[in-house]
């Protein structure tokens, strides 16, 4: 397996049809991998293997990987409970938040957060937030953090158009703004909040709109175009960098499972949802790989039949995980007095 | 820590715990005051006045009425590396941030499997007595202390004031810090610091034969007074400050009770699901046999506490009320 993207620095594509290439098969690879891995949990979901609420990604992939190409190392993450998707495209190994699905002890969170609560400080990545609005607070004062630092660090909290309706969401774009705190605010424009549609909980649905009234830069994006959502976060980013103070973009994309896995999905057109369907990141991008005969099908089955191999094996190594011992219980809630000032 | 005066001094709390906030924040560049007005007014009830001259507006910084957001932000700097001091001004209005306290600053530790403790301190005000009525007058420390995942600090005196903010900083995990509105200007000698305070332990103000007054916070004042009235009864009243009110400190309660035998627990809050409540269980659960009168409670009335001067005074735990209230445990 290639090192997972967000756990080193990235090539920006030189241009050059090699180059772009091997990018895009990597935006394809990244992808599919999302994909696969919460294709294969829908089945270990009906197979009662891992419980708990599971909030799928399926059609969303664009952001999360266009947007990790952004982003270092060095970079924060802050998500939604909504955030396979995020944690894998950061780098988070697929075996550990396949463990935490299974509530194991080799999980990322020690399988004490399932799937809404992904966390791995090593990579930076704060979630995992299960209250809509309830990481952008948080987001802000990991940018503040870095401001106060002078270091050149970009904060990413990922959130949904759900969250647009909260305080915290306002609350947090005039600090902010106000703080010129280098944090890129991503709202997953999926068009709904949970099962009630944006025109019927958002008085204004053009949010990159409303957001430039804050006083930061702010813009829509094709949300299920990788390419664009990676040529719109680099540009903020290097912004941010270069002191340019929070963005916000809005990706117009749309989820093609239910909100989550007991939900009926009686509230959307079958048309609505085939109209989006047409429009799939994935599919898309294979389409144009393949007009520029950048993918052949034999390099696309070895991809496929790697992404298979890894979930397999994350799967397996879960099954075989250790749970942790009820004696563990109480551990994790305080840390105890270790520091002395 | 030296603070070079070897002798005793008079001050008050709110001097007092300024004082703590200019040794933190010169101690550690890390530190940090985050909140509304603590800058530029000097903190709405003066505790921060003259840091903004000295510290300058990064490290003390005036926020936006948003207490979600600059509490929510406090917690990303503490998980950055940072050590904020997040000032709300009442508790009252810290049920705006609830959110964030509860699901975030309490819960990331254990969420994340121990990866993402949350090195955050949080001060606000507590408390009525001063005819500001219902919205500002409220004790709910005891709901912060229903909750696991954080430390609850109630100084009640000019020198836990001066001494509890060093280690509740060096607490990896977040620390709320009670100030009762009452206590602000407290005026005493204070002591030189020898050492560090410790955050675990209840604190005998008072050493009594007769009954235990357990109490914390801005009722310790009349949990003495009633203890002096009571000696001049002939009862000899052990006045107990908790001090810590998560963790609670449940060996010096039974301490205390098994010296005693009789109880009565004092709390500004309302009696109903209170603090109280809970320590009389306590009581109940592990010194029943010790006890030679049921456990009185010394609570505040179950109403929004009023603006009236005569119904907030009557609405409140007072002095008479725990003599009162020691005196059926004793007689």
């Amino acid at each position: 397996m290639s090192p997972a993207p967000g756990t080193r620095k990235r090539k920006t594509p030189t241009g050059t049809d090699a180059a772009r290439a091997e990018h895009r098969r990597e935006l394809l690879r990244a992808m599919l991998r999302i994909r696969r891995f919460e294709e294969r949990c829908v089945e270990l979901y009906s197979a009662a293997k891992i419980r708990g609420f599971v909030h799928l990604y399926i059609g969303e992939e664009a952001v999360a990987v266009g947007v990790n190409e952004a982003l270092t190392a060095d970079d924060a993450v802050v998500a939604t409970y909504r955030e396979h998707g995020h944690a894998l495209a950061r780098g988070i190994p697929a075996e550990a938040v396949m463990a935490e699905m299974y509530g194991k002890t080799t999980g990322c969170s020690g399988g004490r957060g399932g799937s809404m609560h992904l966390f791995d400080a090593s990579r930076r990545f704060y979630g995992g937030n299960a209250i809509v609005a309830g990481g952008l607070p948080l987001a802000a004062g990991l940018a503040l953090a870095d401001r106060m630092r002078r270091q050149p660090r970009v904060t990413c909290c990922f959130f949904g158009d759900g969250a647009y309706a909260e305080g915290e969401f306002h609350e947090t774009a005039n600090l902010a703004a106000l703080w010129k705190l280098p944090l890129l605010f991503v709202c997953e424009n999926n068009l709904y909040a949970m099962g009630t549609a944006i025109e019927r909980h958002e008085a204004q649905t053009d949010l990159a709109l409303r957001s430039a009234s804050y006083g930061m830069a702010a813009w829509a994006v094709d949300g299920m175009d990788v390419e664009a959502v990676e040529r719109a976060a680099r540009r903020a980013a290097e912004s941010i960098r270069g002191g340019g103070g929070p963005h916000f973009l809005e990706m117009r994309t749309y989820r093609f499972r239910a909100h989550s896995m007991y939900d009926p999905d009686r509230y959307r057109d079958k048309d609505e949802i085939e109209r989006w369907k047409a429009r799939d990141p994935v599919t898309r991008l294979l389409d144009r790989t393949r007009e520029d005969g950048e993918l052949s099908e034999r390099k696309l089955a070895g991809i496929e039949r790697r992404i298979t191999e890894e979930i397999d094996a994350a799967v397996e190594a879960a099954e075989q995980a250790p749970e942790e011992p009820v004696e563990n219980l109480l551990r994790n809630v305080t840390s105890g007095f270790v520091e002395a000032m | 820590m030296a603070t070079g005066q070897p002798d005793e001094r008079k001050t008050t709390y709110r001097e007092a715990m300024r004082e703590a906030l200019r040794e933190a924040l010169r101690a550690d560049e890390r530190v940090f005051l985050m909140g509304e007005d603590v800058g530029r007014y000097g903190g709405c009830f003066g505790v921060s006045l003259g840091l903004l001259e000295e510290f300058g507006p990064e490290r003390i910084r005036d926020t936006p009425l948003s207490e979600s957001a600059f509490v929510g932000a406090g917690i990303g700097a503490a998980l950055s590396g940072l050590r904020p001091i997040v000032e709300i001004m009442t508790v009252n209005f810290s049920l705006l941030a609830l959110d964030q306290i509860l699901n975030n600053a309490a819960t990331l530790l254990h969420m994340s499997g121990g990866q993402l403790p949350v090195p955050l301190v949080i001060r606000m005000t507590t408390g009525a007595g001063r005819q500001l009525a219902a919205q500002h007058s409220h004790s709910l420390e005891g709901w912060y202390a229903h909750i696991p995942g954080i430390r609850v600090l109630a100084p009640a005196t000019i020198e836990d004031a001066r001494s509890m903010l060093a280690p509740a900083l060096a607490d990896p995990d977040p620390v709320l810090i009670f100030e009762h509105g009452s206590l602000y200007n407290a005026a005493g000698e204070l002591a030189p610091l020898t050492a560090p305070v410790d955050l675990d332990h209840a604190a005998t103000r008072r050493q009594g034969t007769d009954i235990s007054l357990i109490t914390y916070g801005g009722s310790l004042p009349k949990a003495l007074a009633a203890a002096d009235e009571l000696a001049a009864d002939g009862i000899s009243a052990e006045v107990l400050d908790l001090r810590t009110l998560r963790p609670l400190d449940g060996e010096a309660i039974a301490a205390s009770v098994a010296r005693t035998h009789r109880a009565v627990v004092v709390d500004e809050a309302w009696r109903t699901g209170s603090l109280a409540a809970e320590i009389s269980a306590r009581i109940a659960e592990e010194s029943l046999y010790e006890l030679d009168a049921p456990v009185e409670r010394v609570c505040s009335a179950e109403v929004p506490i009023p603006y009236a001067r005569l119904l907030e005074q009557a609405a409140l735990p007072q002095t008479a009320d725990i003599v009162t209230a020691a005196h059926r445990a004793v007689d």
